[in-house]
C-alpha cells in the first residue's frame, strides 16, 4: 500500500508545519495501522529551498519491501505494493552508482572536482571514478601524490577559496594522517572564521572489515571522526543511496565524511533513472514492524536482514532502520519507533569502545529512556585489530546469528 | 643465432618495430644490454606522461623511444665510472639578496631609480605601525587586559615588503606570525584590537585566540595555529586559481621550524608536481620556540630544499624591506605566469619570545637579543634608507608614532568596552545550518547560565 507521490506530498504539506515544496521522503511510505507516517523536512532540504537550490526531491522507485521479504509472514504494511513510478530505472553496482553521482554533480558544477591516489588515470582503486578523467581532464580529477595530509589539505584550501573537492582515501584507514587537517581546519575552519570560510569538502572511501585485508586496512573509521565538531558523517548501504547520499554531500556546504564499505561495491539493485538526492541527516526505514527496532548501517544492514528472515520464520516482528546519518543520528526517526516498539538492538561493525553504537546508546538513554521495555543491546565488535585469518576475522565481525539470539534474548 | 633471436624479437617487438634478422641489428642489440644492463627493463618501455597541465582531456604525449635508454624519469642520466658521493653541504652557502646595507645605503645607488618614493614611504608608515601595534599589544596582554599574543617585531620588512608585492586577489595562508599582511590589506587596528578582545565586532565571532585573524574580503584565510597545516592548503588554493586561469597566486607563510612538518614536504612536493603557482615564503627567524635552526635541520637553511622538490628558490635578506619586496615581486610574477611554485627564504631574527607565554632569556642570551633589536633592526634600517634620501625625517617619526600611540590607546579602549558574542554564537557555524542536537544543547546551556548568573560572566549575553 504505497503512497504516490503526490499523494505523499500533499497529506505531508497538510500535516505539518512545512513551509517548503521540497521534502524528501524515504522510499519507504507504508501505512502503520493506518496512521500516516509523516516525514520530518530535512534541515539541510529547507535550507536548500531557501537558497532556492534545485529540487532535491527523491522519487520513490519500486518499493523495496517487495524485494526483501521472502518469506510468506510479511507485515501487513509491506503487503502488494503498487509502483507509483513509471520509469523503469536502470541496473548499477553500488560503485556504478557512486560513479553516477560524482559524474552527474561534476557535470552539473565545473567547480566540483576530484582528487585522491590512483582516481585519475587509474580510475580510483574501487573504480568509483573511472572514466571521469578522461571526460574531465585530469586536473579535474587529480592524481595526488601518496601524502594523505598533503591533499586533504589542498582540498581544504581549495574548498575554502570557491572549488567543490572530492576527496578519495584509498581506504579510510589511510586518512588517520589526514586527522591534523580534517579535525583542526576541516571541522574548525567554518566556526573559528566567524562563518567567513565555508569547506564543502566530501571525504571518502572504502573502510570496514573487509576480506582478509589485515589489521591496518580493516579500520572503522568512524568511531575516530564522530567526535569532531563540524563534521557531517553518513555511511551508504546500497546503490540507490549510495548515489543520492554522493550527490547530497557534494551539494552540502558542510563537510561530509561519507563511508562506503569494501564489501559493497559489487551490490546490485534497480535505481532510478532521474536525478535524486538522498537526505543527509535522515535515517531509512529498511523494514517496519512492532517487536524491537534494530538499528544499524552500512555492512551491518545486510547483516540483519539475513537475520530477520530466520526471526521472521520464527514468528518476530523487526522494525529495521539503517541509521544512514552517522552525525547527527536522525533521532526522530529513531525515537518513532522506540516508541512503538519499545526495544532497541543496535547492530553496528566499529568496536564495542567508543564506537557509533556507543554514542547511539547513549542518545538514545538521554531522549527515550521513558519508552524502554529493556536495556539497549548492542552488537558490536570486540576491541581487537582485525586479524588477517578468515576464520577469526569473522569472529570479529557480527554474524546473523548472533543478531537472531540477541532479539531473541531481547524480546523474551 | 640461437637464444639470442627470441630475446631480440621480443626486444624489437616491445618497442613496436618488426624484428629484422641482421647481424648489425644483433651486434647493436648486444652491445647496449652490456652498457645498460644495470638499467631495470621495465623503465626503458613505459613513456613518460605528461600531466596535470588542463582541465580538457588530453592525450598523454611520450617521448622518443630511441631516447628512452638514456632518461630516467624524464630527464638525462649521465653515467660514471667514478664513485662520487653529493656532499652534505656545499662549499658555497646559498647567497643571501639584499638591496640596503644594515645602515639602510643602497648596495646599487643606481637602483634608486627604481624605487617608488611614495610605495617606499607607505611600506615605512606600515612598518612602524606594526611595530606600536605589536609593542601596545603586547603591553596589554602583560596587563591581563588581553590573554594572549603574538609579536612580529624583527619581522616588520617580512610582512609588509611581501605584502606590498602581492595583490589584493592573491589568496594569503598565513601561520600566526604575518599580521602585517593583513594590516597592508586594510585590516584596521580598531579590528585587529576587537579579535584581540574577541568582542561581539570580531569577524571571528569571538571563537579563536588572538593573532587568529581571517578576512574573507581581504584574501587572507583565517589563522589555525597547527604547524605548516595552511602549506598544503595554500596548494589547493593554487590549483583552483590554476583550473580557472585566474591572475592571482597563493601565498603562504611559515617559519623554520614549520619546515620539518610533513605538510611542508608534502606541500612543496605537490606544488611541483602540478605546477600550482604558489609562493612558499619562509621566515626563517633563527628560533621555533626554543629550538635554534642548528637543532631544526642540518641542511644549509631553507632554500636548497626547494631544488630537492624541482622547486625554483631564492634566500632573501629578510631585513632589508626593499629586497623582499623585489624578491617577492617577482617570484609572484614567475608562479603566475609559468605556473609555477616559488620558495622564498628569509634571513632575519625573532626579536620578541615565541608569544606571551614564553621567555625567551631561558633559552638564548639577553644580548642577542638587544643586539638584533637595536642593530639589525628592519624598521631602523629602512628609516636610514628613507632619510638619507630626505624622504623621511624625525619630525615625521615623532608625529607618527605619537598618532600611532593615541590611536592604538582609543582603540584598545573601544574594543574592551564592546559586548562580547551572544551565547548563541557557540553553536552557530559549527555547520551551515544548525541542527537539532545542537539546538537542544543551545537550551540546555542557555538553562544553565540563566539559572545560575552569579557563576557566568557577566558580560555575555545569554541570546
Amino acid at each position: 500500500m504505497a503512497i504516490s507521490f503526490m499523494a505523499c506530498h500533499a497529506l505531508a504539506g497538510t500535516q505539518s508545519n512545512i513551509n517548503s515544496t521540497i521534502y524528501c521522503p524515504s522510499r519507504h511510505q507504508p501505512l502503520v495501522s493506518g496512521r500516516l507516517d509523516v516525514r520530518r523536512i530535512c534541515v539541510s532540504m529547507r535550507a536548500a529551498a531557501e537558497k532556492g537550490h534545485t529540487s532535491a526531491a527523491s522519487l520513490p522507485g519500486i518499493p523495496r519491501a517487495s524485494k526483501l521479504i521472502t518469506s510468506a509472514v510479511a507485515a501487513k504494511s509491506e503487503a502488494t505494493t503498487s509502483s507509483p513510478s513509471t520509469k523503469p530505472g536502470h541496473e548499477v553496482l553500488l560503485f556504478e552508482a557512486l560513479q553516477e553521482g560524482l559524474e552527474e554533480e561534476m557535470e552539473k558544477d565545473p567547480r566540483v572536482c576530484v582528487m585522491g591516489e590512483d582516481v585519475g588515470h587509474y580510475g580510483g582503486s574501487y573504480k568509483v571514478t573511472k572514466g571521469l578523467a578522461e571526460k574531465f581532464g585530469d586536473l579535474r580529477v587529480l592524481d595526488t601524490p601518496i601524502a594523505e595530509n598533503s591533499f586533504t589539505g589542498m582540498a581544504i584550501g581549495a574548498a575554502m577559496t570557491g572549488l567543490r573537492p572530492i576527496v578519495e582515501g584509498m581506504n579510510m584507514g589511510f586518512l588517520l594522517l589526514a586527522y591534523n587537517q580534517i579535525s583542526n581546519n576541516c571541522g574548525m575552519l567554518h566556526y573559528t572564521s566567524g562563518g567567513q570560510f565555508t569547506i564543502p569538502i566530501v571525504i571518502r572511501g572504502p573502510g570496514g572489515v573487509g576480506r582478509q585485508l589485515g589489521a591496518e586496512h580493516s579500520q572503522r573509521l568512524e568511531s575516530y571522526f564522530q567526535s569532531v565538531p563540524g563534521l557531517q558523517m553518513v555511511a551508504c548501504s546500497t546503490p540507490y543511496n549510495a548515489k543520492g547520499l554522493m550527490k547530497a554531500a557534494i551539494r552540502s556546504e558542510n563537510p561530509v565524511i561519507l563511508y562506503e564499505h569494501v564489501l559493497l561495491y559489487n551490490l546490485k539493485e534497480r535505481i532510478p533513472d532521474e536525478d535524486y538526492t538522498c537526505c543527509l541527516e535522515k535515517a531509512e526505514l529498511v523494514r517496519p514492524g512492532k517487536d524491537v527496532t534494530i538499528l544499524t548501517y552500512s555492512r551491518m544492514r545486510h547483516h540483519v536482514l539475513q537475520a530477520a528472515k530466520t526471526l521472521i520464520n520464527n514468528g518476530y516482528d523487526p522494525e529495521i532502520i539503517d541509521i544512514i546519518s552517522l552525525k547527527p543520528f536522525d533521532l526522530y526517526t529513531i525515537g518513532n519507533s522506540i516508541k512503538k516498539t519499545h526495544r532497541v538492538l543496535i547492530v553496528e561493525e566499529c568496536m564495542r569502545t567508543g564506537g557509533i553504537g556507543a554514542s547511539l546508546r547513549s542518545s538514545i538513554i538521554d531522549n527515550f529512556w521513558d519508552y524502554l521495555d529493556a536495556p539497549i543491546m548492542c552488537l558490536s565488535s570486540q576491541d581487537v585489530p582485525t586479524p588477517y585469518a578468515g576464520p577469526l576475522e569473522d569472529a570479529t565481525v557480527v554474524q546473523p546469528p548472533q543478531i537472531v539470539k540477541a532479539v531473541e534474548q531481547l524480546c523474551q | 643465432m640461437g637464444w639470442r633471436l627470441p630475446l631480440r624479437t621480443a626486444l624489437w617487438t616491445l618497442r613496436g618495430k618488426q624484428p629484422k634478422a641482421t647481424a648489425d641489428m644483433v651486434r647493436e642489440l648486444s652491445h647496449r644490454r652490456e652498457v645498460y644492463s644495470a638499467v631495470p627493463c621495465h623503465l626503458h618501455i613505459f613513456p613518460i606522461l605528461k600531466r596535470l597541465q588542463s582541465s580538457e582531456p588530453e592525450r598523454a604525449c611520450s617521448q622518443n623511444m630511441d631516447e628512452e635508454m638514456n632518461d630516467f624519469m624524464g630527464r638525462k642520466v649521465s653515467y660514471s665510472s667514478q664513485m662520487c658521493f653529493i656532499p652534505e653541504e656545499s662549499t658555497n652557502s646559498v647567497p643571501c639578496y639584499r638591496l640596503l646595507s644594515t645602515h639602510g645605503d643602497l648596495l646599487d645607488p643606481s637602483s634608486i631609480n627604481e624605487l617608488d618614493k611614495e610605495l617606499c614611504i607607505e611600506m615605512y608608515r606600515k612598518m612602524v605601525t606594526l611595530q606600536v601595534m605589536d609593542t601596545i599589544f603586547y603591553d596589554a596582554q602583560r596587563q591581563g587586559r588581553i590573554s594572549f599574543y603574538v609579536t612580529t617585531i624583527g619581522e616588520e620588512a617580512i610582512n609588509i615588503g611581501s605584502a606590498a608585492a602581492l595583490n589584493a586577489t592573491d589568496v594569503v595562508f598565513s601561520q600566526y606570525r604575518e599580521p602585517g599582511v593583513l594590516m597592508w590589506r586594510g585590516f584596521t587596528l580598531q579590528q585587529f584590537a576587537n579579535q584581540c578582545y574577541g568582542n561581539e565586532y570580531d569577524l571571528g565571532k569571538g571563537r579563536q585566540m588572538p593573532v587568529h585573524y581571517g578576512s574573507n574580503e581581504l584574501n587572507y584565510l583565517t589563522v589555525s595555529s597547527p604547524i605548516a597545516t595552511q602549506v598544503p592548503q595554500a596548494v589547493g588554493a593554487a590549483y583552483g586559481l590554476k583550473m580557472d586561469k585566474k591572475d592571482a597566486c597563493a601565498v603562504t607563510y611559515f617559519g623554520d621550524g614549520g619546515t620539518s612538518e610533513g605538510d611542508f614536504h608534502a606541500g612543496m612536493n605537490f606544488a611541483a608536481v602540478l605546477g600550482a603557482p604558489v609562493l612558499f615564503i619562509c621566515r626563517n627567524n633563527g628560533w621555533a620556540i626554543s629550538t635554534p635552526t642548528s637543532e631544526q635541520f642540518r641542511s644549509d637553511g631553507v632554500a636548497i630544499k626547494g631544488q630537492a622538490y624541482g622547486v625554483r628558490s631564492i634566500r632573501v635578506d629578510g631585513n632589508d624591506a626593499l629586497a623582499v619586496y623585489f624578491a617577492v615581486k617577482n617570484a609572484r610574477k614567475m608562479a603566475v605566469e609559468e605556473f609555477r611554485p616559488i620558495l622564498i627564504e628569509a634571513l632575519t631574527y625573532r626579536v620578541g619570545h615565541h608569544s606571551t607565554s614564553d621567555d625567551s632569556s631561558k633559552y638564548r642570551s639577553v644580548d642577542e637579543i638587544e643586539y638584533w633589536r637595536t642593530r639589525r633592526d628592519p624598521v631602523a634600517r629602512l628609516r636610514m634608507f628613507l632619510q638619507s634620501n630626505r624622504w623621511w625625517d624625525d619630525e615625521n617619526e615623532d608625529l607618527l608614532r605619537q598618532d600611532l600611540r593615541t590611536q592604538m590607546m582609543s582603540v584598545l579602549h573601544n574594543a574592551e568596552s564592546k559586548k562580547k558574542p551572544g551565547l548563541s554564537n557557540l553553536f552557530e557555524d559549527v555547520y551551515d545550518v544548525i541542527p537539532q542536537n545542537l539546538k537542544e544543547q543551545e537550551q540546555e546551556t542557555q538553562a544553565i547560565v540563566g539559572k545560575y548568573p552569579k557563576d557566568y560572566p557577566s558580560d555575555v549575553p545569554l541570546d
